[in-house]
């Protein structure tokens, strides 16, 4: 049955199998294990670039293809959800509406500049993909009216995912059965879903001609697969998934704006998480993600105690200073990427 | 040679500045071994490449059971019936041997007698299913690059110097495998340097030099005239 479920890719080393159920576990317990309104804001988080992250996966590390347009898609997500609920009412035929909208739109957009972009040199697709991303950031700025400029826009989601919606009394473990916690079992089984069809898809004849095409392009073609074809497909999904974690990041922030959703910062967020994780390998997503999100979410913390604990000592906790925090994410970035080539999962495969 | 599977009509193929084919024609019957022969930098490989589309015919036809294929690109040809073994094999190293083998079959899973004949012919790679093609020997990939080709029936395999580097025992097993390829009615345009496992397969041959098909004709009479063959190609099969 797990097997069925994980489509026969199992972690393959137990030291990676452990994390993966420990990160498994303390998300689906996250609301009852983290009490709070930060770690439920955190793990909602992680849940989310988990979907975001390995659906770029897909096509960096299986289709071989770089992008910078993966926010772009991920906005589209969150700003479909965001124009119904603003023109439609608070309904759940709104946040449908939406985020189907969306996820149309993105893959409209993908399926363009795939075929005209995707035939030619990899770098040429990568080039286009950001002007293009650099012109629709710009225009959601331009267009307040609409998108509500820099500033963006809160939105009214329904009220069952609200924490003013209560559907039993009684705390339980000390949590309010409240439509917040609604919301971040929607997060939570979203992810889990979107993530199982995702090793699905990459562990499926769709798959294996994608690792195909990103080894040897020429050599796929020569045996009978249209590589434009197939890198076409995976892009259009890829747009579409990121457009989905776009609307389910809207409904859970209750806001979208440039710098959450479309700014450059996040498609380099990506990136990291990525080639921290390990590409090519979807499980590289999750232990991306999570390092990543815990990571911005709680080093400055880390940081100050550190600081206050190194007091008495001369020079550490000036370095220390909760201030410093960029410079130390950056230096454990260095430092992941220098031990870890292939990422955390590669380098758990492959030490036997 | 009346019944020709592939037709080779004027062909011209350039590589960037570099005028490689300069009419080539040339006809590869059905359901027989035709050699494709001569020195090395002849032409032979870009003949190859140039029938399955990986390079484009600047002119002449590339005529494929009655159809011109010269102007398609090479995942429809593939899909034609035609499978090409490259001299580099071709295979994907990062792919296991079993997926390596899923994405030969295009048209859907292998029949379980032609998996097992393939297992037959080459046991390593059922001993070595599940591994990475990348860590398989020389002489194991050159086994999964033919039995690839294998992996579903084709109209015409495009196989380009199977034995390279390879031992005798191994080479063997593959001029057994294309035997038995010949013996189900596919048609064969091989290139091949070694002069007894060319001799021991083709029924025809076709040799070339500096781009262009300078002799056609069967093995035998290649094979029995040593004067010709020196005149040819500079060698004489007999060394084999």
């Amino acid at each position: 049955m797990l097997m069925k479920l994980i489509s026969g890719d199992t972690p393959r080393s137990p030291i990676l199998s452990v994390i993966l159920a420990a990160i498994l576990l303390s998300l689906a317990f996250a609301p009852f294990l983290f009490p709070g309104t930060r770690p439920l804001d955190t793990a909602a988080h992680i849940c989310i670039f988990i979907i975001l992250v390995a659906s770029y996966d897909l096509m960096l590390g299986y289709g071989g293809i770089v992008s910078f347009a993966h926010t772009m898609f991920f906005g589209i997500g969150a700003y479909g959800v965001a124009l119904s609920l603003e023109h439609m009412g608070r309904s759940f035929g709104a946040v449908a509406f939406g985020t189907v909208a969306g996820m149309i739109l993105a893959a409209a957009l993908a399926f363009v500049i795939a075929m005209f972009s995707l035939r030619v040199r990899a770098i040429f697709f990568a080039m286009i993909t950001l002007a293009v991303a650099s012109a629709v950031a710009v225009l959601v700025s331009q267009f307040s009216t609409l998108t509500g400029g820099e500033d963006g826009m809160t939105l009214k989601i329904p009220r069952e995912l609200t924490p003013a919606f209560k559907f039993h009394d009684e705390k339980i473990l000390g949590v309010r059965m409240n439509g917040k916690l609604l919301n971040y079992y929607m997060v939570f089984f979203s992810t889990l879903i979107l993530f199982l069809v995702m090793l699905r898809m990459v562990n499926s004849p769709f798959g294996s001609v994608l690792k195909a095409i990103r080894e040897n392009a020429f050599r796929a073609e020569a045996v009978g697969y249209r590589v434009v074809v197939y890198r076409t497909a995976v892009t259009v999904i890829s747009a579409m998934i990121a457009a989905l974690a776009g609307a389910i990041y809207a409904l859970w922030l209750r806001y979208v704006g440039p710098a959450t959703t479309l700014s450059f910062d996040i498609m380099l967020d990506i990136l990291l998480m990525v080639v921290i994780g390990g590409m090519g390998t979807m499980y590289g997503a999750v232990i991306g993600a999570t390092v990543f999100v815990l990571a911005q979410t709680y080093l400055q913390d880390l940081m100050g105690t550190a600081s206050d604990a190194t007091s008495a000592l001369p020079l550490i906790p000036d370095l220390l200073n909760p201030d410093r925090w960029l410079l130390w994410l950056g230096v454990l970035f260095i430092l992941s990427i220098y031990f870890f080539p292939t990422g955390v999962v590669g380098r758990l495969r492959g030490a036997k | 040679m009346s019944d020709a599977i592939l037709s080779l009509k004027n062909v011209a193929t350039d590589i960037a500045q570099y005028h490689i084919l300069h009419d080539v024609s040339f006809d590869v019957p059905r359901g027989k071994v035709t050699m494709l022969l001569g020195r090395n930098g002849a032409g032979k490989t870009t003949t190859l490449r140039t029938v399955m589309g990986l390079w484009a015919a600047r002119a002449g036809q590339v005529m494929f059971n009655g159809e011109d294929i010269a102007a398609q690109p090479p995942a429809r040809i593939a899909r034609k019936g035609l499978a090409i073994v490259p001299e580099d094999m071709g295979i994907f190293g990062d792919l296991t041997v079993q997926e390596n083998m899923a994405l030969a079959a295009v048209s859907g899973p292998i029949a379980a007698d032609r998996l097992e004949l393939i297992f037959t012919a080459f046991p390593p790679l059922k001993t070595f299913w599940d591994m990475p093609a990348g860590n398989l020997s020389g002489g194991q990939k050159q086994m999964l690059a033919v039995a690839r080709a294998m992996a579903e029936d084709r109209q015409l395999y495009l196989i380009d110097e199977p034995s390279k580097g390879l031992a005798p025992a191994i080479v063997s097993t593959l001029v057994w495998a294309m035997k038995s390829l010949k013996g189900a009615g596919a048609s064969i345009l091989m290139v091949e340097q070694n002069f007894a496992m060319a001799r021991a397969l083709g029924d025809y041959a076709a040799v070339m030099d500096d781009g262009r098909i300078v002799w056609t004709g069967t093995m035998d009479e290649l094979a029995n005239d040593t004067a010709l063959q020196e005149n040819l190609m500079g060698l004489s099969m007999e060394v084999a």
